[in-house]
């Protein structure tokens, strides 16, 4: 329990990463782990990139990492996850959610969606876990879950499987979600091998 | 108990604890949600003020009362209560005093990275600075202490990070401070020269007192370890510091930066081989340091530009660098924020970019984004409440020395109520032929939707006043003002050209609420708020791309098709891209 582990969370505003950080916080205090989390918002509502980064341990020092530091990089919009690649350690694993929300150049045709951006992920990273979040939340019923899906795919690559994710997920959700966020959870935790 | 905290939440846990009864802010990132989260506690008054200036005199008025009270706002917050701060800190308090500033190393969502320690020495007050959640809580309580031992204001520190980290806090229990009662002190508190004269050198005795409490007090621990090298630090640089170096280095923790603890520096000093600063932005601790003959080295290897991170200091003092990965820049596209879906001033700001020969001022708020592309509106934006006394300058200006050139203000209400009311004043007063354009959405926007005291809620959830905005204008000696619905593309155009033609200042007034707005049941009497949404019709779309030069985040255009496309999943109907279409391609959706 001595090391520290990191994890960065991108994404853009709107996509429930601060939920998806309050989750994962509050199972790693659950297990009696020190956390610290910190996060990016300032106009983040606006249509802005958005991170937040989890880290514990023992003892968390620094709130914030610097590059080659993240043991996981989870990244809920595709192309985020390039921006955000160096911040992973070398033998650091991916976890993105294929999806793609264009930014504003884009929207405004003065640059394309970039492309081929999980292929270029595969070659440099050892270990890319890729989903579709959104299309398996319909298949359970809830697109709104599809945060929590990508939480369940963090809890299994990062080894946070024993932790009682279901005491966590009955004290932030209301209770008639609760049994549909299980579902989500393990869903995403299916998804890593 | 322990509870999973930002800094911001345990500052006002922290107050609240110390028994504090006041509390005032303008809201400003990173310290909006200190007064946010001291209005959930009945204990106490929390007010959203106009502006800092009031937020600050408030308090100190609060506290020459009797009781301990707080004023919090963002660094650039403080230069506006600069004023009264100065001779607060010679007056000293009453009540124990604690002005937050939360400071934004790496202009997160500020102007500058000014850094507010400076404000502490220049002021004569103590500076405490936080480094986690914990200290947060715990420090604002020794703070009071302090303030009221010394009779001193303090300038609490934060910066965005410890603003905005969450750690464990152990709270504690709140302890009922009883007001002083209140007795005149014309000799103390009216400051006059005579007095100002009194009260200097017993504000210089002070800070020597001080300066000994500085050198006794826990709030600078020193931690040895291993002596070849020894770090002072302050604020979240020591957690920083701490996870470059670990065992592997001695510390002397800063927790009250100002008066500094000279002899506790100069003893850990002596201790160590090699010393090192390690302090976010300026060189604040380095400089007293150094012209205190303590030999260290700071800015000359660590920079003073920019949030610090382990990796920076870890680079700078010890050449240390991870490998790491990247992606090829064709992989990426930047994601800079824009206006919101349904946003009010798009309509605005569309109708003001298709005017010619028109020098527009901006303001501080979401409205700043009309600066952006495609609208690429306003040209200059420098602090809250500038915009209009800029646009009067220029104008007088322009007319001087015969330039023919418009001139246009934009300012959000809240920003108005701030300190653009002020500069109003001027431009009523000597008269400049401007156009002022207040962009009211019935809320203070960019901050995560603050009352302000044009909606009609105060902070802790009554009713209140409005500010009727017209009625202001009238009364200042504005005489041409008009309301206009911003997404009325028509309706604004017409605006700006009847104050163009108008001979003397003039003031158009937008009113639509912001489309995250939490609406109230004054703003579903007032607008039609029910949910619409609009479709572009393929077959008469010619693919011209007039709509997207209004910037839509919902609106996109098919590279394959050639056609423009509205995301039915978020168009809320503002109908703006179906009023710029030049083919009527833009429908509503009948449903």
């Amino acid at each position: 329990m001595s090391e520290v582990k990191n994890i960065l969370l991108a994404g853009v505003g709107g996509q429930g990463i601060i939920l998806a950080s309050k989750i994962l916080s509050e199972g790693l205090i659950q297990a009696g782990y020190d956390v610290k989390m910190s996060e990016v918002h300032g106009m983040a509502q606006r249509g802005g990139s958005v991170t937040t980064q989890v880290r514990f341990g023992e003892k968390v020092y620094s709130p914030i990492i610097g590059k080659g530091q993240a043991d996981i990089l989870v990244s809920f919009e595709t192309m985020e996850t390039g921006k955000w690649l160096e911040f992973l350690k070398p033998e650091g694993r991916v976890v993105v959610n294929e999806f793609e929300i264009p930014s504003a150049p884009i929207l405004a045709c003065d640059a394309n969606y970039p492309q081929g951006v999980i292929e270029a992920l595969k070659e440099k990273a050892s270990h890319v876990t890729v989903f579709k979040a959104g299309e398996l939340a319909e298949s359970i019923g809830n697109i709104r879950t599809a945060n929590v899906i990508i939480v369940g795919a963090l809890v299994k690559a990062m080894g946070l499987t024993d932790i009682n994710w279901e005491e966590v997920i009955k004290n932030t959700v209301k209770e008639k979600f609760v049994e549909i966020n299980l579902k989500a959870l393990q869903l995403g935790m299916d998804q890593v091998k | 108990m322990k509870k999973f905290m930002t800094g911001n939440e345990a500052v006002a846990r922290g107050a609240f604890e110390a028994g504090v009864t006041y509390a005032s802010a303008y809201p400003g990132t990173p310290s909006t949600e200190i007064l946010e989260n001291m209005a959930q506690y009945k204990e106490l008054i929390a007010e959203w003020a106009p502006n800092e200036k009031v937020a600050m005199e408030t308090a100190i008025g609060a506290s020459v009362a009797g009781a301990r009270t707080l004023a919090a706002m963002k660094h650039v917050g403080v230069n506006v209560a600069a004023d009264p701060l100065f001779t607060w800190g010679y007056t000293g308090v009453t009540g124990g005093f604690v002005l937050v500033s939360a400071d934004d190393p790496g202009c997160h969502s500020s102007q500058n990275e000014q850094d507010n320690r400076y404000y502490a020495k220049f002021s004569k007050i103590v500076c405490i600075e936080p480094s986690d959640s914990q200290e947060c809580l715990d420090y604002v309580k020794e703070a009071y202490k302090i303030s009221e031992d010394f009779d001193v204001p303090v300038l609490f520190r934060m910066t965005t990070r410890t603003c905005h980290s969450k750690g464990l806090v152990e709270l504690g229990e709140r302890q009922e401070v009883p007001m002083v009662p209140y007795v005149k002190k014309p000799l103390k508190y009216v400051a006059a020269p005579a007095t100002a004269r009194i009260l200097h050198p017993i504000v210089e005795d002070k800070l020597a007192r001080l300066e000994a409490f500085s050198n006794e007090s826990p709030l600078n621990r020193v931690e040895m370890n291993d002596t070849k090298i020894g770090i002072v630090t302050a604020g979240v640089a020591y957690e920083y510091a701490k996870e470059v170096f670990g065992d592997s280095a001695s510390y002397l923790k800063i927790g009250m930066s100002y008066p500094l603890p000279m002899a506790k520096i100069k003893d850990f000093a002596s201790k160590v081989d090699q010393l090192y600063v390690v302090e976010e932005l300026e060189p604040f601790m380095e400089e007293q340091m150094k012209a205190a003959g303590i030999s260290c080295i700071g800015k000359d290897l660590i920079p003073n530009i920019g949030e610090l991170n382990p990796d920076i200091v870890s680079k700078a003092l010890l050449n240390e660098e991870r490998p790491t990965m990247s992606l090829a820049d064709d992989k990426k596209v930047s994601r800079p924020p824009t206006l919101c879906t349904g946003c009010p001033h798009r309509g605005f700001f569309y109708a003001l970019s298709k005017k010619r020969n028109v020098m527009v001022t901006g303001d501080i708020g979401c409205y700043t984004l009309g600066a952006s592309a495609p609208l690429n509106t306003i040209d200059s934006v420098i602090c809250m409440g500038g915009s209009i006394s800029m646009a009067h300058g220029a104008k007088q200006a322009f007319v001087k020395n015969n330039v023919e050139q418009k001139v246009v203000s934009v300012i959000g209400d809240s920003t108005f109520f701030h300190t653009g009311v002020n500069s109003l004043m001027t431009v009523a007063y000597n008269n400049s032929n401007t156009v002022h354009c207040i962009l009211d959405n019935r809320i203070t926007g960019m901050t995560g939707h603050q009352q302000n005291p044009g909606t009609g809620f105060k902070l802790q959830g009554e009713e209140s006043k409005q500010i009727n905005i017209e009625k202001l204008c009238e009364a200042i000696g504005i005489e041409h003002i008009v309301t206009v619905d911003p997404l009325n593309l028509k309706e604004v155009d017409q605006a700006l050209e009847a104050a163009f033609a108008f001979e003397g200042p003039s003031v158009i007034i937008t009113r639509w609420p912001c489309a995250l707005k939490k609406f109230s049941e004054q703003d579903i009497a007032e607008f039609d708020l029910s949910p619409r949404q609009y479709k572009v019709d393929e077959e008469k779309c010619r693919g011209c791309k007039v709509c997207i030069k209004t910037g839509c985040p919902s609106l996109s255009f098919d590279g394959e098709t050639k056609k423009a496309k509205i995301d039915p999943n978020s168009c809320i109907g503002c109908s703006v891209c179906s009023q710029s279409c030049p083919f009527d391609a833009i429908g509503k959706v009948v449903k």
